[in-house]
């Protein structure tokens, strides 16, 4: 997945959780990027007719780049429950943010093969816990907490 | 979330051979289905039959060659018999109608991997991290299955072209 698309799929997840426009700086947060980039790179999206940005309130996506972050978020669907369900990896929110930079759409299609999505994806998608409503994050968060009691 | 096209570890690197290997093996199990499916057709296509034996034993051998990799790292491989039951359970639900379809479908298998070994390989590129294994070696490796999966797509291609 592209930088391009990582950013509208987040731009979308926030604009979910924060019902209205996703500000640059949670935005940043999200991605783990300086707010400068996170300009720079919403500045691209708006000149490709994926964003618009208004001063002091945020981003939001217009109506192709609404199509692109679901898109972007069905690639994303896969890579988990490719993790959780093929690899069986307890932490697969962690490694799908890893892994989503590499993991091309071809590629995620073939990968969905031999998955079972529901038909609903990517609306089964839930921004908060920030993985796919189907897949148990109860495990993932055990390992954390395993982690942080041996730390 | 990081954002770029870099692998940075060890463990991110196993991961993504692992993901090869499951590819590898979603062509290796649907080339072998689509073979029998031609098995109990009444008109066997002999071009058609020679390309997925081909893609299935080249696909065996790449599988081979990224678990003697990923042996390396250190890192667990994937049951070639569940992934093969994987494919079985969903394979019924897009089963080819035809020969058409069994070539798209074997198309989009060689596009597919060529363009996950690419990419993979440009992450490595971009990557200054060290790796349990010597970097420009693993690089040569996916650079010889990527031509030989380019050279699959080319041949499909031209089997479908002549099909015109």
């Amino acid at each position: 997945m592209n930088t391009a698309d990582q950013y509208v799929k987040a731009i979308y997840l926030l604009q979910q959780m924060e019902n209205g426009p996703a500000s640059t700086g949670a935005l940043a947060d999200r991605l783990d990027v300086s707010p400068a980039s996170a300009n720079e790179m919403i500045g691209k999206l708006e000149s490709r007719g994926l964003a618009e940005h208004e001063k002091y309130k945020g981003v939001t996506l217009t109506d192709d780049g609404i199509v692109r972050a679901r898109d972007a978020l069905q690639t994303y669907c896969i890579i988990e429950r490719f993790l959780a369900n093929v690899l069986s990896v307890e932490e697969f929110r962690a490694e799908a943010r890893e892994l989503e930079p590499v993991i091309d759409d071809l590629v995620a299609e073939r990968l969905d093969t031999i998955i079972d999505r529901n038909a609903e994806c990517p609306d089964c998608f839930d921004p908060e816990t920030d993985a796919c409503c189907h897949l148990d994050v109860a495990s993932e968060a055990n390992v954390e907490a395993e982690e942080q009691r041996a730390d | 979330m990081s954002v770029g096209h870099r692998v940075s570890s060890d463990h991110q690197l196993a991961r993504l051979l692992q993901i090869g290997i499951v590819l590898e093996e979603v062509v290796e199990a649907r080339s072998y289905h689509h073979y029998q499916s031609l098995d109990e057709g009444s008109e066997l296509d002999a071009e058609i039959e020679s390309l997925l034996e081909h893609a299935a034993a080249e696909s065996a051998e790449h599988r081979e060659r990224l678990e003697a990799l990923v042996e390396e790292l250190d890192a667990e491989s994937i049951p070639f018999d569940e992934i093969e039951a994987l494919v079985e359970a969903q394979y019924g639900k897009t089963e080819p109608e035809d020969f058409d379809d069994i070539l798209y479908d074997q198309l989009c298998n060689e596009e597919t991997a060529y363009k996950f070994y690419d990419d993979l390989v440009g992450a490595l590129r971009a990557s200054e991290a060290t790796f349990g294994i010597d970097r420009d070696r693993l690089i040569d490796v996916l650079i010889e299955i990527r031509e030989e999966e380019a050279d699959g797509v080319e041949e499909v291609t031209k089997i479908m072209n002549k099909r015109q």
